[in-house]
């Protein structure tokens, strides 16, 4: 058996601190999925028909598709009829007024630490101000700052608002990105999307705020299926903020998501995640499922978008935001820290497409394993034959902290046009006992350390994280890793 | 009161007995100085102090400043002012010397009831010590040890130890590796570090270094245990004769 490292073993658990749950009235469908639950989740949430025929043709094509099994991750498989696919609170929640948010709800929120009255007073307060669109078991309950944003002409409002009030925006680009054709999980999305956030940012206006949305799921056996949609017109900028926590349970949840971004000529979207879905108890029993299809299209020329992503949580993630490089000289990033510990299991990566002439795309991927973990980055850098001038740098590293996680690189290069540069630099770290005991010996405990050095690793891909969130981000990561090492 | 007593010492690595028997008295304000053969134990005193897990006390008991230092954490012992100079400073890749300062300062002002220090005293402190060791260059830009010649690691040491005012230091063969200007800087930063009231333990194979850090004892570590204790004469004598004649001696007796 291999040596257990000692002094890493030693840590009590910290538990997951989201874990808890609510009693809210909540208004569900029964388990299961047919045509009839499409038909009632669109019902219920008053769409137009043209939405409707758009999830049917989704849900009847998901029908003849085969699930995937081709990641490095195993799990158990998901009987799709018993899961939940519709779970909304009864009690009406009446936007643009903070006093008539549910006292749950907002208790709820309060203890996420994103008090929803906190985010009005920092606008009094200091520059600094983050719009919320706060979406609960599927249901966006509260949006801020929807009057300031209005000024500008900027639209930040829920999925089902934007379908209801924007519908010929929703109608131009829902599935532009992400046709239901993409993948088994898009097209289970698409037919069955409850809600998620929509954006739209006019001509050459630069969002005033970062826009945040976080994302929490309550109920028991539901899944959740958001969708979003950010759209950044020419010459705009936004920078856009996903938050996710869920509660303890013994039981899988499936979250598949849909996120679609475009970004068009000199326009630039900044998309950064901090994942924290429940990761399983420390035997892997439980966890979300986080199966999730993102992407974004540089349409524009001078377009430009980038994705940074912290992921500790959930028990499996099977995700890879990519960018699709149709502008010329659009630029596409992806930042990621990706942690697992104890059971939980990545596959996580990127795709970047490069289409146009003079595109450049930047990768870099730290992964963090510890526990009995295991981590993948899955990339792929396709320079199409049309792509002329075309540059890539890739960085990924992996950073194991114990001798029982395991790292795992599986990096494509498709390149089809000789005048690509395409650089790619990938290392293997264990973090020693001898570098936790030289920082214990100069005072700072075993938690200290590794907290020290797991941030200097990620150092890189947390600066590109807007600033309120990088010091949540941090503490995460400390969080995350504790109970790890041995 | 003594700074630190150590009493009886056993400690072993992977089932292979090291100290036996090890005693040692040091008082605030003293120079000791503990030479001796390869295998001898130096190594192994320095780590058991420090309280590295790797290896095993089987009997014994030290007291530092009236406290059971076997008892305590590593970082409990840092914070209570034990500082051991490492015989090969490790690297830590992403860590940036500033913020390890930062942190491992904060921690023990913390342990001292002392308030913290706010980012411009902070790094007057840096600046001020990185002089005595001569320790040039962006530190900040730097991670810790990364890409640090022997001698920098060596004046890395010296400098932390500045930064963090310990009561106790233990250096680990400081001196190995090192050319002779930069003997001289260590030997100088700590000579400036010294005090009434704080003390040091130097172990060394070789004279040389005694010649600029000047031991009030010497002690002669054989076998697991001090055979022979003196001043610093006795360095003088066993750069001469070297230590064939300490174990003669011992033989006969």
């Amino acid at each position: 058996m291999a040596e257990e490292n000692i002094a890493l073993k030693e840590f009590t658990e910290k538990e997951y601190e989201y874990g808890w749950s609510i009693d809210i009235e909540t208004d569900q469908l029964p388990k299961g999925l047919t045509e009839e639950t499409v038909r009632a989740i669109s019902f219920k949430k008053n769409e137009p028909e043209w939405l409707l025929e758009w999830r049917l043709k989704a849900f009847r094509y998901w029908l003849t598709m085969v699930e995937p099994e081709w990641a490095h991750v195993m799990y158990p498989k998901i009987d799709f009829q018993d899961i939940i696919y519709y779970s909304a609170p009864k009690k009406k929640v009446e936007l643009g007024s903070l006093d008539e948010v549910d006292a749950d709800m907002l208790e709820t929120f309060k203890k996420l630490g994103i008090s929803l009255e906190e985010q009005k007073r920092l606008m009094n307060v200091a520059g600094s101000n983050v719009a919320v669109d706060a979406v609960f078991d599927s249901v966006s309950v509260k949006t801020t700052f929807q009057e300031t944003l209005r000024d500008k002409g900027v639209i930040f409002c829920s999925f089902s608002e934007a379908v209801q009030n924007h519908p010929e925006l929703i109608k131009k680009y829902l599935g532009s990105v992400v046709p239901y054709t993409d993948n088994f999980y898009a097209a289970l999305n698409s037919a069955v999307f409850s809600d998620g956030s929509f954006c739209y940012i006019p001509k050459g206006v630069r969002c005033p705020m970062e826009l945040s949305t976080y994302f929490r799921i309550n109920a028991m056996n539901t899944g959740q299926f958001e969708r979003t949609l950010v759209i950044a017109d020419e010459d705009s900028y936004c920078s856009y903020l996903e938050g996710c926590t869920a509660p303890q349970r013994d039981e899988n949840q499936l979250h598949a998501a849909v996120v679609e971004l475009v970004s068009m000529k000199g326009a630039e979207i900044k998309y950064s995640t901090v994942q924290n879905w429940y990761p399983g108890d420390k035997n892997g029993k439980g966890g979300i499922y986080n199966f999730v299809t993102k992407r974004g299209i540089c349409a524009g020329a001078y377009s430009k978008i980038s994705w940074t992503q912290v992921e500790t949580g959930s028990a499996v993630t099977w995700k890879y935001p990519s960018c699709i490089l149709k502008g010329d000289n659009s630029i596409g990033e992806f930042y990621s820290v990706a942690v697992t510990n104890n059971y939980q299991q990545a596959d996580t990566g990127t795709k970047m497409i490069h289409l146009g002439k003079n595109t450049k795309s930047t990768i870099i991927s730290k992964g963090v394993s510890a526990g009995h973990s295991n981590n993948s980055y899955r990339g792929l850098v396709k320079i199409g034959k049309n792509a002329t001038n075309a540059r890539n740098f890739s960085q990924c590293d992996s950073l194991l902290l114990s001798s029982t996680s395991g790292a795992h690189t599986f990096p494509y290069i498709e390149c089809g046009n000789k005048s690509a540069k395409v650089e790619h630099e990938a290392t293997t770290s264990k973090v020693g006992e001898d570098q936790i005991f030289y920082c214990n010996q100069r005072g700072l405990d075993t938690e200290q350390a590794i907290g020290l050095i797991v941030n200097g690793y990620c150092k890189e891909v947390l600066n590109k994280l807007p600033m309120e969130f990088a010091v949540e981000a941090q503490k995460l990561l400390a969080i995350s890793l504790e109970g790890s090492v041995g | 009161m003594s700074l630190l007593t150590i009493k009886n010492l056993n400690a072993r690595v992977e089932d292979k007995e090291i100290l036996k028997g090890f005693n040692l008295t040091v008082n605030p304000g003293e120079v000791h100085a503990i030479m001796g053969p390869n295998g001898s134990g130096k190594s192994t005193l320095a780590s058991v102090l420090a309280g590295n897990e790797s290896y095993e006390v089987t009997g014994g008991e030290v007291d530092f400043d009236g406290k059971n230092l076997l008892d305590m954490a590593p970082e409990e012992r840092a914070r209570e002012g034990l500082f051991l100079a490492f015989q090969y400073p490790i690297e830590i890749p992403g860590v940036s010397n500033v913020n390890f300062m930062r942190s491992a300062v904060a921690e023990i002002r913390k342990h001292r009831g002392l308030e913290p220090l706010d980012a411009k005293d902070f790094l007057a402190l840096m600046k001020e010590k990185k002089e005595l060791v001569e320790l040039s260059g962006n530190l900040a830009g730097r991670s810790v040890n990364e890409g640090f010649s022997g001698g920098e690691k060596k004046r890395n040491e010296i400098f932390q130890m500045a930064m963090l005012d310990p009561k106790l230091a233990i250096l680990d063969e400081t001196d190995s590796g090192l050319d002779i200007d930069a003997l001289r800087i260590v030997a100088s930063g700590v000579n400036k570090l010294k005090t009434k009231d704080n003390a040091f333990i130097v172990i060394t194979h070789y004279q040389r270094l005694l010649d600029h850090i000047v031991p009030d004892f010497v002690h002669v570590l054989y076998n697991g245990k001090i055979v022979r204790s003196g001043t610093k004469e006795l360095a003088l004598e066993l750069e001469e004769k070297g230590y064939d004649w300490i174990k003669e001696e011992l033989a006969e007796a």
